[in-house]
């Protein structure tokens, strides 16, 4: 909500002055926003009303004599135990939420501990905190096949030393639940210095008149980190986690790469295909309807703004 | 300024804590060594995945799997990269230009088309600007996969399938770039421009002589992050370029990943040539980047 309220709050504030130097009506403005503006308008703007639209048909460019208007069956097709579809999606939406209760604990939990650390003033802190962003600016292509092959059970670097320590050690990649256990580690490594920096930025924001006013009364350590800096952070914090749902929401390259969507899940689907991946599936792959994929995407973008909004109310409530 | 004054606060304290307790001292150095301990240990665990990357795609074939694990390649070679290069079935050369053809003129039409837009919206009162403005906040909120099926098939409708424009195109209508250009816009000191339309420069004479000049950390700063973004990008182009001549490198991985199944040296050595120049302009980069994740993040 900070987010949103800044920038308009700025806007109305340099309103005033700009309007009493107002003169005649001039093109250059528009000039100006034209080029971003069509962009916009056709890739932001279009494609959202194109969405919905294609969401009440059956649709595909390979076939567009084919293609025709059906209502709500796309929809309705989702809350049919009989139809294919049902189970299809219902997996992939199911595998997305376990994706999420994985994978945000530790990548918010994480960070903040690594970024506690950090905070310290030692030397060479910008050192680690440049090693640990690191992987952020990998491509989920190099993520993804890099996973693929540490967790390999044929030469894979993890299994290597889980057989040494006399483990029988799993098939990360084939079964569950190692499979969400690997992809996790694996988006765990590779995004979690992003999260770190934000929190690092905010706890350095937090004065240190706070602290010392808590030793003055005796505080200890953890004293002042709960009482100081989590109340001082909850509003980054609520960001954070926000933000970190809204990307495990979005997981598609890293089950892309190491797992191929499995094991199969047993009422069709896989047993690690998020709903990204069925949308992909559904939208690009076989016999593909766009029709439908837009139908779950749309379906899906709800329940997510919904989900951003009690989170929101949360955060805000337990103040 | 607050953080000269914060600093020096806080290393009295540190010091006069020392000088009442001196038992604590102890306390302190030991603390101070634990700290480093772990520090160092969790940089392991970010870098020992890139080292056995590198050591992979250094090794030759048959020594992948040995029975123990062998950090540094028995032999080095450099075959994974000669047979990845010379094979016309992954042309990986090739990739590597259009990668980088497509993010450097991503990265110039988004700068362009970004500070053009932001420089209005920031100095110029114009009809609409507010309602424009509180929309294209909104699209912040939507998720990005709602506008992929219906974008792929404009794509296709304007016949830009197997062509680099399909990729740039869209990446221009992104609001990231006018938010945050226009705030920095908005903070530089008006009297210069006013000095110049006094002068008798256009607004067009005013952004390009003044405003940009002043705003080249700004500019920098978007540039690094659009480049590294269109650089890693991998959904968007495996759905539109499907030519293999046409492709960029990360969905290029995809193919090298289905073509060589289980020839990992291969493979890595693929995934090193896609890593390598990101990791290299982190590393020049790295206090820049950064900050500008840590500013930009917190703001949204």
């Amino acid at each position: 909500m900070a987010t949103v309220a800044q920038p308009q709050g700025a806007a109305t504030a340099s309103a005033p002055k700009a309007t009493s130097v107002r003169r005649k009506f001039s093109w250059t403005p528009y000039l100006f926003i034209l080029p971003h503006l069509l962009m916009f308008a056709v890739f932001v703007g279009w494609p959202f009303i194109n969405g919905l639209i294609i969401s009440f048909q059956q649709y595909d460019i390979l076939r567009p004599e084919a293609n025709k208007f059906i209502g709500l069956d796309n929809y309705t097709s989702f809350f049919d135990p009989n139809n294919l579809h049902f189970r299809t999606f219902w997996n992939a939406l199911i595998n997305t939420v376990q994706f999420v209760l994985y994978s945000v604990p530790p990548l918010v939990i994480i960070a903040l501990l690594l970024a506690v650390m950090l905070n310290s003033k030692v030397p060479g802190v910008n050192l680690f905190r440049g090693i640990y962003f690191a992987p952020w600016v990998l491509s989920v292509a190099v993520i993804g096949i890099l996973w693929w092959w540490i967790f390999q059970s044929q030469g894979g670097m993890i299994n290597y030393y889980l057989g040494n320590l006399g483990f029988t050690p799993p098939r990360w990649l084939s079964s569950l639940p190692w499979a969400w256990i690997a992809i996790t580690i694996a988006t765990v490594w590779w995004t979690v210095g992003f999260n770190m920096i934000i929190l690092l930025a905010a706890l350095q924001d937090i004065p240190d008149q706070l602290y010392e006013a808590a030793s003055i009364d005796g505080a200890t350590g953890w004293q002042a980190f709960t009482r100081v800096t989590l109340p001082m952070l909850r509003p980054v914090l609520a960001f954070v986690v926000t933000i970190t749902i809204i990307a495990s929401f979005n997981l598609f390259g890293q089950p892309f790469f190491m797992t191929g969507g499995n094991p199969p899940a047993p009422g069709g689907g896989g047993g690690t295909e998020p709903i990204m991946y069925r949308i992909y599936i559904t939208g690009f792959t076989g016999s593909a309807d766009q029709g439908r994929a837009s139908s779950m995407a749309i379906m899906v973008a709800i329940m997510m703004i919904v989900l951003s909004y009690v989170n929101f109310r949360l955060f805000r409530e337990r103040k | 300024m607050a953080t000269v004054a914060g600093d020096s606060t806080s290393t009295t304290r540190v010091q006069t804590e020392t000088k009442l307790a001196d038992p604590n001292r102890w306390w302190h150095v030991l603390e101070r060594v634990l700290l480093y301990v772990i520090l160092i240990l969790v940089a392991l665990i970010f870098l020992i995945p890139l080292f056995w990357l590198l050591s992979t795609s250094l090794k030759p074939a048959a020594q992948l799997f040995t029975p123990q694990i062998e950090w540094i390649p028995r032999t080095f070679t450099l075959e994974n990269y000669t047979k990845l290069f010379g094979s016309p079935q992954t042309p990986i050369a090739r990739w590597f230009f259009n990668s980088l053809a497509i993010a450097t003129m991503s990265t110039l039409l988004i700068l362009a088309v970004d500070a053009l837009a932001a420089y209005a919206y920031a100095r110029m009162d114009f009809r609409g600007r507010n309602t424009i403005f509180a929309i294209m906040l909104l699209t912040l909120f939507v998720p990005g996969f709602m506008f992929i099926i219906p974008n792929f098939l404009t794509i296709n409708a304007l016949h830009l399938i197997n062509n680099w424009a399909g990729v740039i195109l869209p990446g221009l209508a992104g609001v990231f770039g006018v938010f945050f250009l226009r705030q920095f816009f908005e903070g530089l000191p008006r009297e210069l421009e006013e000095a110049a339309m006094i002068d008798g420069a256009n607004r067009l004479q005013v952004f390009y002589k003044v405003v940009l000049p002043l705003s080249r950390p700004a500019l920098a700063t978007l540039a690094v992050i659009t480049f590294l973004a269109s650089w890693n990008d991998f959904l968007w182009p495996l759905l539109i370029l499907k030519d293999r001549n046409l492709q960029t490198l990360p969905p290029g991985l995809r193919t090298l990943q289905s073509a060589y199944t289980s020839e990992y040296g291969l493979i890595m050595a693929g995934a090193v040539v896609v890593a390598i120049p990101v990791l290299i302009l982190y590393m020049m980069l790295q206090r820049y980047i950064v900050q500008s994740i840590a500013s930009t993040g917190l703001k949204g």
